[in-house]
């Protein structure tokens, strides 16, 4: 078994866009949940709405790259205050029935042959990179870099684009939760009601943490799509599970919790990816097929998931005062 | 709108035809953009699917083609020779569609190794694999709009009452202790497994009466275990609404993979499944299957309405549903009663499992958490927490789902609920049974 290979794999990820996009939308989903205590389970259509935004007005409309950008965000912006209107008002868990089927709806409308000009259905879209590669500021020949973190310039131009996106949204997050609006949207948190008696309209205040994360939620949908294609059997509910896992793993109403979380989930899941076939190939886990293997990583996804509910629902860096769960 | 269909077809080809139908319609409007393209993939993809569409030696023009299978799809129209050639990213197992409805007058498949106009194909050594239909005269008959929606809507009571199965087990136990469950569709899905195992061919192939049975009992003792192992804990250390519910998500996740782990990731039949069709009651064609699963389904659920409404347990369910700790007062075993809404929602949910495995045809690993959707849009349309409001909400969903298909593509027959599950929660939040307190 080759452990330097193994390790290898597993630190490229610490830097791959997976790990980055994840982060992003990680962060969005930390201002819905953590910070506002919206039971958002749409977190995926809003990642969707990014990459598709994104991908479509390069493809059908021959928009420039940062124009996509724009579109894609947009996009959520819309798509939040079109959920938000009716849903914003409802009980918490309302909320999470009506985020999931709307994200599904979304899903299936960018799968569906209906609207295959522009979607290309199942298969997803591709073939966009000209411009977003045309505007890379590195222009080296071949890869470059050390140890695991060998790149060509466009694959630099990726992470460090994404990396940018990271440290801004984190940026804007401590500054909005430090701000006497994000001390409105915790208080939302810890008592609607008592903000209500405030004189505060807590209606709009959620509708701006939801515009706010969904945004975020939508770079996290470019960063994916840059480097390879859009795919739509990827903006699935259980995404949005994922990102629940990456929140509450680092600490849902923390700066850098999703940020973290997203390096441990990615990380841990490469290390899993590359070590379990390596473990059955020298027969070491006699009994589990390669793809048994890929299931067993979900498994633990699942199980991560429960425990850390259950154990540590403030998270990694969460601090136990400040109560994540509402109710 | 008319649509042709054979005269010997079962109902399930009848939705491929509509299905085919609107598809012919929208490439009649989009070939023009797709060219006429006789190749499509061969750049891309190593494996190629090629053929040659022949009546009486006669090459057919415009005849179009599609290619289905893990994940993947695409359709070309054969050129002025009648040839076709499809790219696909895997050497594995795909299903070859000829359009009917491009097919000129009077011209059907007539292939004995097709199902329908669908053929399986599979790569032998080579990369490349030709598939050729036989073409041979038969009548196409014409069923009007009102002749679909009979045959839509006897699907859609069907299918509503089978999700109104799944749909009580979820209202029952949010009722009663607050919970929205995500691992509802493992659930089902179990129940599913179960059959599979007991009944199936690959595994013990019992026959049905005795499978069935077994797995709806199972069921049961898994809904047992998973109240004994997480849910009586966690509501014993007075862990918060929300978070249980994300622990259910954690479940669903975890089971779903186990599920995968060990039955793989294919579709499996149970035995009867896609059995013959008798005529009932006019143009609506029914199968033995769907006629017994849609009895099963109404004794079952009389059985829930008579023990919710007449027993004592069942009363005891609907007072904690209503005040809890009132209910606790008086003199209820709160914790007794929520052990058996554990059990009792399991084992519905085993069955709607089972009898939705005939209803697709088919079982997968994650099939349960294909219709967890509908069944929390079933229970939120007829308010959440009341047992009969998800056997109306169901009812509804099913209908809809089924009748829509007559308007839009099939592949968006869902959208269609879940958007008049939001549009009701608009005008209406508690839902159509649910009374306004209970949204809060």
């Amino acid at each position: 078994m080759d452990w330097g290979q193994i390790l290898n794999n597993t630190a490229a990820f610490l830097f791959a866009p997976e790990t980055i996009a994840y982060a992003l939308a990680a962060i969005g989903l930390s201002v819905h949940f953590g910070f506002t205590g919206l039971l958002n389970f749409g977190q995926a259509a809003f990642m969707a709405l990014g990459a598709y935004g994104y991908a479509i007005s390069i493809l059908s409309f021959g928009l420039p790259w940062w124009v996509g950008i724009l579109v894609g965000i947009l996009a959520a912006v819309a798509f939040a205050i079109v959920l938000g209107i009716p849903t914003l008002r409802l009980r918490a868990d309302y909320l999470a029935i009506v985020t999931i089927a709307a994200a599904e709806i979304v899903r299936l409308l960018f799968t569906t042959q209906v609207f295959d000009e522009y979607t290309n259905s199942a298969d997803g879209l591709g073939n966009y990179h000209a411009g977003f590669r045309a505007a890379n500021p590195f222009t080296y020949e071949g890869s470059a870099g050390f140890g695991p973190w060998v790149w060509t310039a466009n694959q630099l131009w990726v992470r460090v684009f994404g990396i940018i996106l990271v440290a801004l949204a984190a940026l804007i997050v401590f500054l909005l939760m430090r701000s006497p609006w994000g001390r409105v949207l915790k208080g939302i948190r810890e008592d609607e009601d008592a903000v209500r008696a405030l004189g505060k309209n807590v209606f709009a205040y959620k509708m701006q943490s939801l515009i706010i994360g969904g945004i975020f939620g939508a770079l996290g949908g470019v960063v994916l799509a840059l480097p390879s294609a859009v795919t739509p059997g990827v903006y699935v509910t259980s995404l949005t599970f994922f990102l629940y896992t990456i929140l509450l793993l680092g600490g849902a109403a923390t700066i850098f919790g999703p940020i973290i979380g997203s390096v441990i989930f990615w990380v841990i899941q490469a290390f899993l990816s590359n070590v379990l076939p390596a473990l059955i190939n020298d027969g070491l886990l006699p009994g589990m097929s390669l793809v048994q293997s890929a299931s067993l990583r979900y498994i633990l996804v699942g199980v991560a998931l429960m425990l850390i509910v259950i154990f540590r629902p403030q998270g990694i860096f969460g601090n136990k005062k400040e109560l994540t769960f509402v109710k | 709108m008319e649509v042709a269909r054979r005269t010997n077809q079962r109902k399930k080809r009848a939705i491929l035809a509509l299905f085919g139908a609107v598809l012919a319609l929208m490439a009649i409007t989009s070939t023009a953009t797709a060219a006429s393209a006789d190749e499509i993939g061969t750049d891309e993809y190593d494996y190629i699917f090629s053929g040659n569409v022949k009546y009486n030696s006669e090459p057919l023009e415009d005849v179009l083609i599609k290619v289905d299978g893990n994940g993947y799809n695409a359709e070309v129209v054969t050129d002025a020779d009648g040839k076709w050639k499809i790219g696909v990213p895997e050497k594995a197992e795909y299903t070859i569609t000829i359009d009917e409805s491009t097919l000129p007058e009077g011209v059907i498949v007539t292939d004995e190794d097709a199902s329908g106009a669908s053929k399986k194909a599979e790569f032998g050594l080579t990369k490349n694999k030709s598939v050729n239909f036989f073409l041979g005269e038969g009548v196409r008959e014409t069923t009007s709009v009102w002749d679909q929606l009979g045959e839509r809507i006897a699907n859609g009571l069907n299918f509503g009452l089978m999700l109104a199965l799944a749909a009580i087990g979820v209202s029952l136990v949010f009722g009663t202790t607050g919970l929205s469950n995500f691992a509802h569709s493992e659930m089902v899905t179990f129940g599913a497994l179960m059959g599979l195992v007991f009944s199936g061919t690959a595994y013990l192939g019992w026959p049905i009466w005795v499978g069935i049975p077994i797995a709806v009992l199972l069921s049961a003792v898994f809904g047992f275990t998973l109240d004994f192992v997480i849910w009586k804990p966690l509501r014993k250390k007075g862990v918060g609404l929300v978070q249980v519910m994300i622990v259910s998500i954690g479940l669903s996740l975890a089971l779903r993979y186990i599920f995968q782990y060990f039955f793989g990731g294919d579709t499996q039949q149970l035995p009867g499944a896609g059995g013959a069709s008798v005529d009932f009651l006019g143009p609506i064609s029914l199968s033995v299957i769907d006629l017994v699963s849609m009895a099963i389904s109404i004794v079952v659920l009389l059985a829930v309405a008579f023990w919710l409404l007449r027993t004592r347990i069942g009363k005891a369910t609907r007072a904690i549903s209503d005040n809890p700790s009132l209910a606790a007062a008086s003199g209820i075993d709160v914790d007794r009663v929520i052990r058996i809404v554990w059990i009792l929602s399991a084992a519905l949910a085993g069955l709607s499992g089972i009898l939705w495995a005939y209803f697709r045809p088919g079982i997968k690993w994650d099939m349960g958490a294909g219709i967890l959707l509908l069944i929390f849009a079933a229970v939120t349309l007829g308010g959440l927490g009341t047992a009969l409001g998800a056997l109306v909400g169901s009812l509804v969903v099913g209908l809809l789902v089924e009748i829509s298909t007559l308007f839009i593509p099939s592949d968006l027959k869902y959208v269609g609920a879940l958007v008049v599950l939001i549009l009701v929660l608009l005008v209406r939040p508690q839902g159509i049974l649910g009374r306004k307190e209970r949204i809060g």
